[in-house]
């Protein structure tokens, strides 16, 4: 018999009840909750007089609507303003734990999970949002949910799910000079495409991976719902146990020493078979900068806008036309000489503090280009900010013209105030180039931070290894 | 939630692949906090030339002529046809509430994104799995002949179209019969309520730590 994958160790652990189908009762240890996909779970709680099973399961934050300005006057628009007050109600009246939006805690929901500890090693976590495969950078089995399955999780802690295929993406060598975990991501995507992983738990595995931060690994795992997989993973070692180790909410004592036994043993056995497997060779990774309105329409900075003649079918051929029209390029153009009109680092994918101090490295003594309309910078959380300030990151950004944000998701969807104007190009370290996501028209061209740096300064893109 | 058991219904074709939830419902209407009241602004942006914010009443917006959903022959489908990778992207529920509001109860296409596939089903929305050869063939069909119905049964797991042929599908059995009997799955997994608690315990001891709140 062949050994067993993480995904595996870690589904076993939890099941509760299998139906003879295979159709399993999984037991759920962690459930993050925003403002966005909860309060039609909370009604129907409420209506049918249902009462959260576990409320210290449970953690939420606002985290899509809130101002990234100034926010003593609260929250200008009236409909988000209510979606954010619902939120704080429902916590309320439930017991739950939430960081409103003026706690230093408060932030992007998967930056605030591992920041405070309430993700940990070997948990099944879920949140109303499809990110949430960035949790499995612990270790952990982590995936995005619907409304129906935000209540569901409230009222009994469970969830019936099917085990998913597994592949193995083995990353081997190591990442040259200024390449980063979101190259990483988007050269895998560009791979097997944004289906690739439809029905699978994908496993990040070989020595470039194990030699990422907990940031990076992050920041791969969080791109792991673009390549299709709901699930994205990476086996416990002393990196995750360093990080994990102190936060607010991890365990002590004991409980410590008995955790850290059994996560430990949180790794794919080394015979474990997998359906799938994909290797990459780090060496070869170069800056990413995707031309298209999906991230598998990617090249190298180095690279040029495709021709759609070019395209391997007629369906691709088609998505590809579109895509250059709606984006407004020209086959055959150099990505270099792409100007840009706004900057974007933030998001769940890129806002922790390497992140930014990686951004804050190529920004440091730059100007931002005259063309540049807007290039903001919005931390992932409270605590991410109050670290860049007192590492003198804010004050690198702002010398170099950017503007300095309070922490939320912001531009990545726009739901808040931050967003482009119809025919607006933007250099964002966000996770979805899709049409519109940024703002109606917008057109979204996703990067590493050290890229987005680079175009700011530039006023184009620009091989941040030469920047 | 709905049943689903037989449809016969006017299908409506959409010739793009990965079309995201961010496109079947943009992001300025998931503010809302009721499930109800999706459908107008089902594929806003690309269904009408102005901007749209909610509370807009539909009847002042700029359609798209160009748009499929606005061309006369489909009004009232209630069938999409639709190609690989639908509804990619966010997790948002609001995709399928915003197309069962419209009035779409069945999907067909060759691939779906998995956790938009799971939520239609908690929707009383069936998406049907057919090769990429017989979605082609529908395709054609559908355009080609104004009023193309298409009939689907979800016990029979068959797709019966005008002409008579006839479409197997998969589904997963524990789905089929929540969907065909219109089942709560709250009230279903309450029925295991001594075996959650009976994992809790054993879990406790097992590993504490996870018991030990987010109350701090």
């Amino acid at each position: 018999m062949s050994g067993q994958t993480l995904f595996k160790k870690l589904w076993d652990a939890h099941v509760v009840h299998v139906e003879p189908d295979g159709t399993t009762l999984l037991y759920i240890d962690r459930h993050l909750v925003h403002e966005v996909t909860s309060p039609q779970a909370f009604e129907g709680l409420k209506l049918a007089h249902r009462k959260p099973r576990r409320i210290d399961a449970a953690v939420a934050v606002p985290d899509h609507n809130v101002p990234t300005t100034d926010r003593s006057q609260g929250i200008a628009d009236p409909v988000s303003r209510l979606q954010v007050e619902t939120l704080d109600a429902n916590c309320a009246e439930f017991g739950i734990t939430e960081f409103g939006m003026n706690d230093i805690r408060q932030g992007i929901v998967h930056v605030i999970g591992p920041e405070e500890g309430l993700t940990l090693p070997g948990m099944t976590v879920v949140c109303g949002d499809s990110h949430t495969s960035t949790h499995g950078a612990f270790g952990a089995l982590a995936f995005g949910i619907g409304t129906s399955e935000v209540e569901h999780v409230l009222a009994t802690q469970c969830l019936w799910q099917k085990p998913s295929k597994t592949m193995l993406v083995k990353v081997e060598g190591t990442l040259g000079k200024g390449v980063t975990a979101k190259d990483i991501a988007l050269a895998v995507i560009g791979e097997i495409g944004t289906a690739g992983g439809t029905g699978y738990a994908i496993e990040f595995g070989g020595s470039a991976i194990r030699a990422l931060t907990m940031e990076g690994r992050m920041t791969l795992c969080n791109m792991a719902i673009e390549a299709g997989a709901r699930a994205g993973m990476v086996a416990v070692d002393q990196t995750t146990i360093d990080y994990v180790k102190g936060r607010p909410y991890a365990p002590t004592g004991d409980a410590w020493d008995k955790a850290v036994a059994w996560w430990n043993t949180l790794h794919s056995d080394a015979d474990a078979r997998f359906d799938r497997v994909v290797e990459l060779d780090a060496a070869k990774i170069e800056p990413q900068v995707t031309w298209g309105t999906s991230p598998e329409m990617v090249t190298t900075i180095g690279g040029r806008v495709p021709n759609p003649a070019d395209a391997p079918n007629e369906v691709k051929r088609h998505d590809w036309t579109r895509a250059l029209e709606y984006m407004g390029l020209t086959a055959g153009t150099p990505i270099d000489e792409i100007p840009v009109d706004k900057v974007f680092i933030g998001s769940c994918t890129n806002s922790r503090i390497e992140d930014l101090r990686e951004a804050a490295a190529v920004a440091k003594g730059c100007k931002v280009a005259a063309n540049v309309k807007l290039a903001m910078v919005v931390p992932g959380s409270g605590l991410v900010k109050q670290q860049a300030e007192a590492e003198g990151l804010d004050k690198i950004f702002v010398e170099a013209g950017f503007e300095w944000r309070e922490p939320g998701c912001s531009m990545c969807l726009a739901m808040n105030a931050d967003r482009l104007e119809p025919g607006e190009r933007c250099a964002s370290t966000s996770n979805r180039n899709f049409e519109g996501r940024q703002g109606q028209g917008g057109r979204t061209h996703l990067v590493s931070p050290a890229m987005a740096a680079a175009a700011a300064c530039a006023g184009h893109f620009v091989d941040v290894r030469k920047a | 939630m709905q049943k689903f058991t037989v449809l016969d219904g006017l299908v409506v074709p959409l010739d793009r692949a990965n079309v995201d939830t961010d496109a079947i419902i943009p992001k300025q209407f998931l503010k809302s906090i009721k499930r109800a009241g999706f459908g107008p602004n089902l594929f806003d942006e690309w269904r009408y030339l102005d901007h749209g914010e909610p509370g807009m009443d539909p009847a002042t917006r700029k359609p798209n002529p160009e748009f499929v959903l606005n061309f006369p022959r489909y009004k009232g489908a209630s069938v999409l046809l639709a190609r690989d990778n639908f509804g990619c992207g966010s997790s948002r529920e609001h995709a399928p509430w915003a197309l069962e509001d419209y009035g779409i109860r069945a999907i067909i296409a060759p691939s779906f994104a998995d956790i938009f596939y799971n939520n239609c089903f908690k929707n009383g929305i069936l998406p049907i799995v057919l090769d990429a050869a017989a979605v082609d063939r529908l395709f054609r069909e559908c355009e080609a002949s104004v009023g193309y119905q298409l009939k689907v049964d979800l016990d029979k797991q068959t797709v019966t179209t005008p002409g008579g042929e006839v479409l197997a599908f998969e589904v997963d059995g524990g789905r089929k019969h929540r969907l065909l009997n219109g089942l709560d799955d709250i009230g279903l997994t309450l029925l295991q309520a001594d075996k959650i608690k009976a994992y809790e315990e054993r879990r406790k001891q097992e590993a504490p730590w996870l018991f030990s709140g987010s109350q701090q």
